[in-house]
């Protein structure tokens, strides 16, 4: 356990100093959303009724982008080979690794969520409700992309395969994501519904991210 | 006769020899009686007229989209846990036919709806379900055309194949989910049993008959990439023996 423990301060150090690009994820999601009235027009109507989908775009952008990362860095520089004849289990490892990923990238998007959504013009409901499934749902985004970090890590330009990779997995927590977000604010649907769904998808994908993970840096090492 | 029997190549590779012009005389033979039957015999549609014939090629591509990927998923378990040498290029070697396919089902789909719908796409659930399954079928063709080591693209595009085999339930359901959330009114509801005998013969003969070309399709590819790594094989030790 000591030695998980260890793992996660490490991340976390070195997703924080100079060279982890731990806040460039916010960074692009706040140029995402500042890029959409652009191509929408300033419509501050039509913006409060698509902001919930645009906030969730940009933060499975923003995390798709900084997946990358997750391993790579652990190849080139011989940890994961360590890692790997380590006695921790790397499934284990690949959990925590991801949970250091999440708290370093996309935690600051979840909390830099409320402020961009009051560009959005969107309602103080819609904001809460919106910041809650991104919460829920950003880990989901990280462990299903994680499977894709870890198929892609001995690849020299991996980032885009990546993304071609995860993008169709992520589809129904996009889909829950959204549709318990704009629920908050339209009427008959409850919110309940499509949110512990959501719920449940990131909890399935905390088991299957870091299994098909393990497996496939297993692979990657031979 | 086992399936690890056909572990070795060369033995796979007599047993296409002789299984393949037969099942393409089949496949030729069951094409046949179903195009005749689906152009002369099976009757058009009181509503949709002579169109309602894009069913015959539309529902078969939509089947075999799905039946592809299950042979892929079935190899990636081979691949993954019996390590069967041919297990992954039977995966490898599905992968463009079913893409083809599925994207022939969306095309055709698309086709027909025109006339029908009033419009090429919908983005009703199943439509959209096809369209990530497609993107997921060229996301598996990229990976494996990105690693270059042919054991190591295997494996790992046997643990994606399965994660999407998890995946597609999911992603099935949460669309319908969506679409019904959205788009209440049902533009596209066909139960099996809900069709006329005289269009169900025809349609299950087109299904056999292009089922049966994929298995020609498949074990061809399959040929083919053996002598491809066979190739690759012996030019690499002419490389390692020119230094």
């Amino acid at each position: 356990m000591s030695a998980l423990s260890a793992l996660f301060v490490r991340e976390m150090k070195l997703a924080t100093r100079v060279g982890g690009g731990a806040l460039m994820g916010a960074l692009f999601f706040l140029i995402v959303v500042t890029v959409v009235p652009f191509g929408v027009g300033p419509d501050l109507n039509l913006l409060a009724r698509i902001g919930p989908a645009i906030l969730w775009i940009g933060a499975l952008l923003a995390t798709l982008l900084s997946l990358d990362r997750l391993f790579q860095a652990d190849r080139d520089d011989g940890g994961l080979d360590l890692v790997l004849m380590g006695e921790a289990p790397l499934e284990l490892v690949v959990l925590i690794k991801c949970l250091a990923h999440w708290t370093a990238t996309g935690l600051p998007l979840v909390i830099a969520s409320p402020m961009l959504a009051v560009f959005m013009n969107m309602e103080p409901v819609a904001i809460g409700a919106t910041t809650l499934t991104l919460l829920v749902g950003t880990p989901a985004l990280t462990f299903v992309g994680a499977i894709g970090a870890a198929l892609t890590v001995s690849l020299r330009r991996g980032g885009l395969l990546l993304a071609i990779l995860v993008l169709p997995l992520t589809v129904p927590v996009m889909i829950f994501g959204v549709s318990a977000a704009t629920a908050a604010v339209q009427e008959p649907v409850p919110f309940a519904t499509p949110f512990s769904i959501l719920a449940a998808l990131g909890l399935f994908s905390m088991v299957l991210g870091p299994i098909a993970g393990a497996a496939a840096l297993r692979h990657a090492g031979d | 006769m086992r399936l690890i029997d056909y572990a070795n190549p060369t033995r796979f590779l007599g047993l296409t020899a002789t299984v393949l012009p037969w099942l393409a005389v089949v496949t030729a033979l069951t094409f046949a009686v179903g195009l005749y039957l689906v152009v002369f015999v099976a009757p058009a549609d009181y509503q949709q007229g002579e169109t309602v014939k894009i069913m015959y090629i539309h529902v078969p591509f939509a089947w075999l989209s799905m039946f592809c990927y299950v042979t892929m998923a079935g190899s990636a378990f081979g691949t993954l846990v019996w390590r069967h040498p041919l297990a992954d290029v039977s995966a490898k070697c599905a992968a463009p036919i079913g893409a083809a396919f599925t994207f022939l089902a969306l095309a055709t789909g698309s086709l027909w709806g025109k006339p029908m719908w009033g419009t090429w796409w919908v983005w009703d659930a199943r439509l959209t379900s096809v369209l990530v399954l497609f993107i997921m079928y060229l996301g598996l063709i990229a990976l494996q055309e990105t690693i270059e080591d042919p054991a190591r693209a295997a494996k790992a595009s046997a643990i994606l194949t399965l994660v999407g085999v998890v995946n597609i339930p999911i992603i099935k359901f949460s669309v319908d989910w969506w679409n019904t959330l959205h788009q209440p009114s049902s533009v596209f509801r066909m139960g099996g049993s809900t069709i006329a005998a005289s269009m169900l013969v025809p349609l299950l003969i087109m299904a056999t008959a292009f089922t049966l070309l994929f298995l020609v399709l498949h074990l061809m590819a399959m040929r083919n990439e053996i002598l491809r790594r066979r190739i690759r094989a012996m030019r690499m030790i002419e490389a390692a023996g020119a230094e």
